[in-house]
């Protein structure tokens, strides 16, 4: 299962993009309690907002964005229309998902 | 034989170089696709050295066609619901940015045809501004609103 999760509300032609994504957003500057050591950094850089695979908004981000971020953007489109999230973390992993509106 | 022996050593090695070639292709087109990640304006201590990592000019003007919300108290430093909007015509790039975080800078989204519009949830340190800065048409518009945090974000 993605670790993306998507709303879309369709207002016009204006579609409205929430997304919740499961990821630790860790900073690196924190330190594992058990062992005294640093929890290394693993977080979300870029983020891509894409409608029927035209990218409409890139975003980076950092560790100041909270654990599990919340993105909520609006993007030009209709009902039927594609929307795809998709993001790479500083260690290189990517997700990502597509939704119909 | 020997003659065997030499073209199956060849052929292993141009089998093994055009494998060499497919990985490396593979691994182009998604290099291009993430566009790079700004670390030095990520990494920047200074609130003018981050705008100027990201813009690349600094010195932003304050306008009320820049809106900031965020929560008067937040009880959470490590969760703070931000939404910036700017009604600035032209506007391309929006970051939002804490001065008194270790980095000031804590996100930006490029708009491609999209609204500039973004909503998201912050850490934030101590209590602090939190900054909405629009870039337009090469110059920098931006806006605050103050967040009184009860307990800090950044500490474990």
């Amino acid at each position: 299962m993605s670790s993306i999760k998507m709303r879309i509300s369709a207002a016009g032609d204006v579609l409205d993009v929430k997304s919740l994504i499961e990821q630790v957003m860790e900073s690196g500057r924190m330190k594992d309690k058990a062992t005294g050591q640093l929890i290394p950094a693993n977080y979300i850089q870029t983020l891509t907002v894409a409608v029927n695979d035209k990218v409409m908004v890139e975003a980076n981000l950092s560790v100041a964005v909270s654990k599990n971020p919340y993105i909520n953007v609006k993007v030009p489109g209709k009902k039927g229309d594609k929307v795809t999230i998709a993001y790479t973390t500083n260690e290189g992993k990517t997700d990502t998902q597509t939704e119909t509106a | 034989m020997q003659s065997n022996r030499r073209v199956f050593l060849k052929g292993s090695m141009a089998a093994s170089a055009v494998g060499l070639a497919i990985g490396a292709g593979l691994l182009t087109p998604r290099a291009v696709m993430a566009a790079a990640w700004p670390q030095a304006a990520y990494d920047a201590k200074g609130f003018d050295d981050a705008l100027k990592g990201i813009f690349g000019v600094s010195g932003a003007t304050e306008s009320k066609d820049i809106t900031v919300k965020a929560p008067d108290i937040a009880e959470n430093g490590a969760v703070v619901p931000v939404t910036v909007e700017s009604a600035v015509a032209g506007t391309d790039n929006i970051a939002i940015m804490v001065k008194g975080n270790p980095n000031p800078l804590v996100c930006n989204f490029k708009f491609d045809g999209a609204q500039p519009f973004l909503s998201t949830r912050i850490r934030m340190g101590k209590t602090d501004n939190v900054i909405g800065v629009a870039h337009a048409g090469g110059k920098l518009y931006m806006a605050e609103k103050q967040v009184k945090v009860t307990i800090g974000g950044c500490g474990g």
